[in-house]
């Protein structure tokens, strides 16, 4: 090994901080830059529009690693720095700062970005999307202010992050609406006997919701703050913030400048590599090509720390794919929704249990099947279910429904 | 507050002081003690914060919760009767002086 062999990861979130444990855990002792663009180390997502939001953790408990334990595992982390440019052919990445640092191998791991409302007045204030911690922070501060001055809350986007939010919401007892452009909640991940039951759930706590919402404008008071939002149908809706959730898109402008093949997002293969041999990718940033030709773009913890432990060895020469069953979560008030595989594309549906939102503590899963073979489960504070469906699915196993349905037959009886 | 004394399988021993409210996952990541993870952030969602209690203090700790016992059947080390995550423990006075053993691997 060379002295000056440095893997460079651009990106300090999840799967960056990842990729870089992975290395040194695969015994490579080069050197590793992490460079992010945010101020903050490494911190946890997930809790930005649950627990945190709701004031139930403070910002220093989000923190992934402590600084001291970085710098035992020579992991250089940079915060604050912007990467401008990939210099593929010289092997270096260019800072908006001017300087460059060379690399033996680059991960790419930048996330993602909420996608903007494109609304007259969306620039008024309290007008609010939600993805770092910084957002967050805004976000309670906007979420305070509606508290002390009773000013409701809408959400656009009825997606798990503004439902999320709007959960939170409600916890500080604010008036609450969910605007959704499309018939149904959650339309993109969920088959739609969970949207009705989200619909229900969310109701049931007092949030209005109102599907197939068209949202036209967004109007501010003198002090430049936003006032409420219009629709199409000519009603408006008083808001003392207005929470933007309609999704993401990948961060892969850098790799798309660099020529870097992307479709949606950086592509790349179950062994996190893209289409230059010294370049891998990992999270949020990536889209990637499934065995079935389907190119899936997944925003999830799972998906980012997996890629990551592939991007890692790819950077060191070896194939470590990830192909295991995709899972996922969402908090919302009492009810802990994991879902395991995914339903697109289901013909058939069994629930197990009973699908209730208004009882507290039962919990159901709702398993997902095409044509006979089990695609994917959606439990609800059924995390049993949920550990199951996931061995069920890597091995592929499918239940029946008649087995699904009956809670006397053990599922788990079908893996021995 | 509480001081934990937290030991990894190599047998390396680390004690933090933590303040009420936070998890031991919390408490152990953040004070750079490696063999726990955390991935999920302490959601409770992916059962890489496995810890083994001191026996003779698992009367101290909150009950275990259906999600809890549901996430430690997949955990990667053995699985014995004093195993819990970390991140579903909060610390208080009542934890004081508690010793909780790392796992080899999480993963």
């Amino acid at each position: 090994m060379s002295a000056d062999e440095r893997m460079v990861i651009v990106g300090a979130g999840q799967a960056g901080l990842h990729i870089a444990e992975a290395l040194r855990s695969l015994g490579y002792e080069g050197g590793i830059e992490l460079l992010g663009e945010e101020f903050h180390p490494p911190y946890h997502r997930p809790p930005l529009s649950k627990s945190w939001l709701a004031g139930e953790m403070d910002a220093t408990q989000l923190i992934m690693r402590a600084p001291d334990a970085l710098l035992r595992k020579r992991i250089s982390l940079r915060t604050g720095t912007k990467v401008r440019s990939i210099d593929r052919l010289h092997k270096q990445v260019c800072l908006v700062d001017g300087n460059t640092i060379s690399y033996t191998g680059l991960a790419l791991a930048t996330g993602s970005s909420p996608r903007i409302l494109s609304l007259p007045g969306v620039n008024s204030k309290s007008v609010l999307a939600l993805r770092t911690l910084d957002d967050a922070s805004s976000v309670a501060k906007a979420l305070a202010l509606c508290a002390k001055k009773r000013l409701p809350v809408v959400v656009i986007g009825g997606g798990f992050i503004g439902l999320e939010v709007a959960a939170t919401a409600r916890k500080y007892g604010l008036d609450v609406t969910v605007l959704e452009a499309a018939p149904r909640l959650l339309s993109r991940v969920l088959a739609p006997v969970l949207s009705d039951w989200y619909v229900a759930l969310h109701e049931s706590r007092g949030v209005q919701l109102v599907l197939g919402a068209q949202v036209v404008s967004i109007e501010s008071n003198s002090d430049g703050y936003v006032r409420g939002v219009c629709l199409a149908d000519g009603s408006s809706i008083e808001a003392g913030l207005v929470l933007s959730g309609i999704g993401v898109s990948a961060n892969d402008q850098l790799a798309k400048e660099a020529g870097i093949t992307c479709e949606g997002g950086i592509l790349v293969d179950s062994c996190s590599r893209t289409n230059d041999p010294h370049i891998v990718a990992a999270g949020d940033c990536t889209a990637r090509k499934w065995a079935n030709g389907r190119i899936v773009r997944l925003e999830s913890v799972q998906n980012a720390t997996e890629q990551a432990k592939s991007a890692a060895s790819a950077l060191l020469g070896n194939e470590r794919p990830f192909d295991a069953t995709p899972w996922f979560w969402s908090d919302q008030y009492d009810k802990k929704l994991q879902m395991a595989g995914i339903s697109l594309g289901a013909d058939e549906w069994a629930v197990r249990g009973e699908m209730n939102a208004n009882t507290s503590e039962a919990g159901f899963s709702v398993f997902h099947f095409s044509q006979g073979t089990l695609l994917a489960v959606d439990s609800v504070n059924a995390g049993k279910d949920h550990l199951l469906a996931r061995k069920l699915l890597d091995s592929r196993v499918s239940p029946t429904v008649k087995q699904v349905t009956d809670l006397s037959f053990n599922l788990a009886d079908l893996l021995r | 507050m509480a001081n934990i004394t937290f030991i990894e399988s190599n047998g390396n021993s680390t004690t933090v002081n933590l303040k009420d409210g936070w998890s031991l996952m919390q408490g152990a990541t953040a004070n750079g003690i490696d063999g726990i993870i955390g991935e999920c952030g302490g959601s409770c969602a992916c059962a890489t914060c496995h810890c083994y209690v001191d026996e003779e203090r698992l009367g101290d700790l909150p009950a275990l919760t259906d999600g809890e016992m549901a996430m430690l059947e997949s955990v990667t080390a053995t699985r014995r009767s004093n195993s819990r995550l970390a991140c579903q423990i909060k610390a208080s006075a009542v934890l004081e002086g508690l010793i909780v053993h790392l796992p080899e691997t999480q993963e």
